[in-house]
C-alpha cells in the first residue's frame, strides 16, 4: 500500500511566516483550541502545525548526543587542556556535556587524556569495561592515539590497541577548542546512530551486554564457579581472602 | 665535598682498615668519587657513616648506571651526604657483567645477573632505589628484603633502563618511509 502525505492546508501567500500578522494569527488560533472553540478540519490543522514527526531512533540518538556525560579521567598533562573545556571559554555545556561524572558507571564518555603506560593499560581497561552501553571513547592527543613522543617500553602505542576508540583527536596537546571539535564530531557520529561505530571495525559483534547470556556464552555463575576453582588450586590466596572473616 | 687531599685521605684510610677496598678515586664535574671493590661495599659505606669526623649519615640516592662498551659494564652509585658539614661523596662500585662468556654452572649465562651485597640494614631509605635499580638493570642486591620490581609490572620481562635493550615503539607511517612499508593500509 502506498501512503501519500499532504498538508491539509497549504498556507496562503500572504500569511508568511515570520511576520507580524501571522504571529498574531497563530496566537488567535492557539487561544481558540485552548478555548476549545477549534473543531473538525480546524483542530487538524492546528495540530498539524504544532507536531513534527521522527522516528524514536532518531529521537534517541538525539537525545544522547546532546545530553553525554564524560568521565572525570585524567591520565596525564592533556587533562590541563581537558578541564579547560568545560570552562567559560569553551564551554562544552553548550552541547550538554558539562557533567563530568566521577565514576564511570554513570559516565557514557572516556576522554583519554594522555600517554597509557602498559601498567595503566588494564586499569583504562577496566574503567571502560564497567561503563555502562551505549558509551564512547575520545583518543585525546598524540600518545593515547599512537604513543606520541613516547616511543619506548613504558607507554602502550596507541590507547586502540587494547580498547576501541571513536574519535581520535590530534595535538600534542590538542588546544581545548581541537577537543571541542572532536567531541563535536563524536555528537555527528551518535546521530548518525551507534551501531556506525566499534563492534563492526574491531569484529566484537556478540559481546553486547545482551549478548553475553546466550546459551553457550559464559554466564555469572559459571564465571564465579570458574573463580571459585582458580581460588581453590591457590590456597594461599584462598587463605588470605578467608582471613578478615575468621 | 672533601678536596683532592681529603678524599685521598679518606681512601687511603679505607684501605688502612681493609687492603683493597678502595681501587681509585676520582674528582670530576665538582663530585667526589670513591671507586671500590662491589663486594667491599658495605664496608665503605658503614666506614664513612660511622668513623668519627666523618659521618656521612645521609644517603640521599642509589642508582645504577650501564656504560656497556666499557669492561665493567655496570656501576651502582651511592650519594652520600653529610648534613653537618653539607658535604656530598660519591661511592662507586663497578660490576662486570655475568652474561658475557661461558657459563660454568648454574643458569646459562645470558640469564645471570650481576650482584651486589644490599645496603637496606645500614640505611633503610635504599630499599625502593635498590628495588629501582633492579627493576631497570637486573642488578640483584643480595640480602634485600623484598627485590622485586617497583615501577614496571610485575609480569615485565627484560630490563629495559640497559643500554642494549630496544628502544621500543611501533614505525610510524610518514610520507617519507611509506614506500618502505609496504600494505601499511592492512
Amino acid at each position: 500500500m502506498e501512503i501519500e502525505r499532504r498538508k491539509l492546508r497549504v498556507p496562503a501567500p500572504s500569511e508568511q511566516p515570520g511576520t507580524p500578522e501571522e504571529f498574531r494569527a497563530k496566537q488567535l488560533r492557539a487561544r481558540d483550541m485552548l478555548r476549545g472553540d477549534l473543531e473538525g478540519r480546524d483542530l487538524e490543522e492546528f495540530v498539524e502545525q504544532s507536531v513534527f514527526t521522527t522516528t524514536l531512533e532518531k529521537a534517541l540518538n538525539t537525545a544522547r548526543a546532546n545530553s553525554i556525560f564524560p568521565a572525570t579521567f585524567g591520565l596525564a598533562c592533556c587533562a590541563i587542556e581537558m578541564m579547560s573545556i568545560v570552562s567559560a571559554r569553551t564551554d562544552l555545556a553548550r552541547f550538554g556535556a558539562e557533567a563530568l561524572r566521577a565514576s564511570p558507571r554513570q559516565a557514557d564518555l572516556l576522554i583519554l587524556s594522555g600517554r597509557v603506560s602498559i601498567k595503566m593499560a588494564p586499569v583504562v581497561r577496566r574503567l571502560y569495561v564497567v561503563m555502562l552501553e551505549p558509551k564512547w571513547v575520545i583518543a585525546m592527543g598524540a600518545c593515547s592515539s599512537s604513543g606520541g613522543m613516547f616511543a619506548n617500553y613504558a607507554v602502550v602505542q596507541g590507547a586502540d590497541k587494547f580498547m576501541p576508540v571513536d574519535v581520535h583527536v590530534p595535538g600534542c596537546p590538542p588546544r581545548p577548542e581541537a577537543l571541542m571539535n572532536g567531541f563535536n564530531k563524536l555528537q555527528k557520529k551518535i546521530l548518525g546512530g551507534p551501531d556506525l561505530g566499534w563492534r563492526t571495525r574491531y569484529n566484537a559483534i556478540g559481546t553486547e551486554e545482551w549478548a553475553r547470556l546466550e546459551p553457550g556464552r559464559p554466564t555469572p555463575e559459571t564465571i564465579e564457579a570458574a573463580s571459585r576453582a582458580i581460588r581453590r588450586a591457590a590456597p594461599g590466596r584462598e587463605a588470605e581472602e578467608a582471613a578478615p572473616d575468621a | 665535598m672533601p678536596d683532592a687531599p681529603g678524599l685521598e685521605l679518606i681512601a687511603q684510610e679505607i684501605n688502612g682498615v681493609r687492603d683493597g677496598t678502595v681501587t681509585e678515586t676520582a674528582l670530576e664535574h665538582g663530585r667526589a668519587s670513591l671507586i671500590v671493590d662491589p663486594a667491599k661495599v658495605l664496608d665503605v659505606l658503614s666506614w664513612l657513616r660511622d668513623t668519627p669526623g666523618q659521618e656521612y649519615t645521609f644517603l640521599s640516592s642509589v642508582h645504577a648506571a650501564d656504560y656497556l662498551p666499557a669492561a665493567p659494564r655496570f656501576a651502582v652509585h651511592y650519594e652520600l651526604l653529610n648534613r653537618d658539614r653539607v658535604e656530598r661523596i660519591n661511592v662507586k662500585a663497578l660490576l662486570p657483567d655475568p652474561a658475557v662468556g661461558p657459563s660454568l654452572d648454574g643458569p646459562p649465562a645470558e640469564e645471570q645477573l650481576p650482584a651486589i651485597p644490599s645496603c637496606v640494614e645500614l640505611f633503610p631509605t635504599a630499599d625502593f632505589p635498590e628495588r629501582e635499580a633492579y627493576d631497570m638493570f637486573g642488578i640483584v642486591f643480595e640480602g634485600h628484603p623484598d627485590l622485586r620490581r617497583i615501577l614496571m609490572p610485575e609480569d615485565y620481562e627484560g630490563w629495559p633502563q640497559r643500554r642494549d635493550f630496544p628502544v621500543g615503539g611501533d614505525p610510524v607511517l610518514f610520507t617519507h618511509n611509506e614506500i618502505e612499508t609496504p600494505r601499511w593500509f592492512e
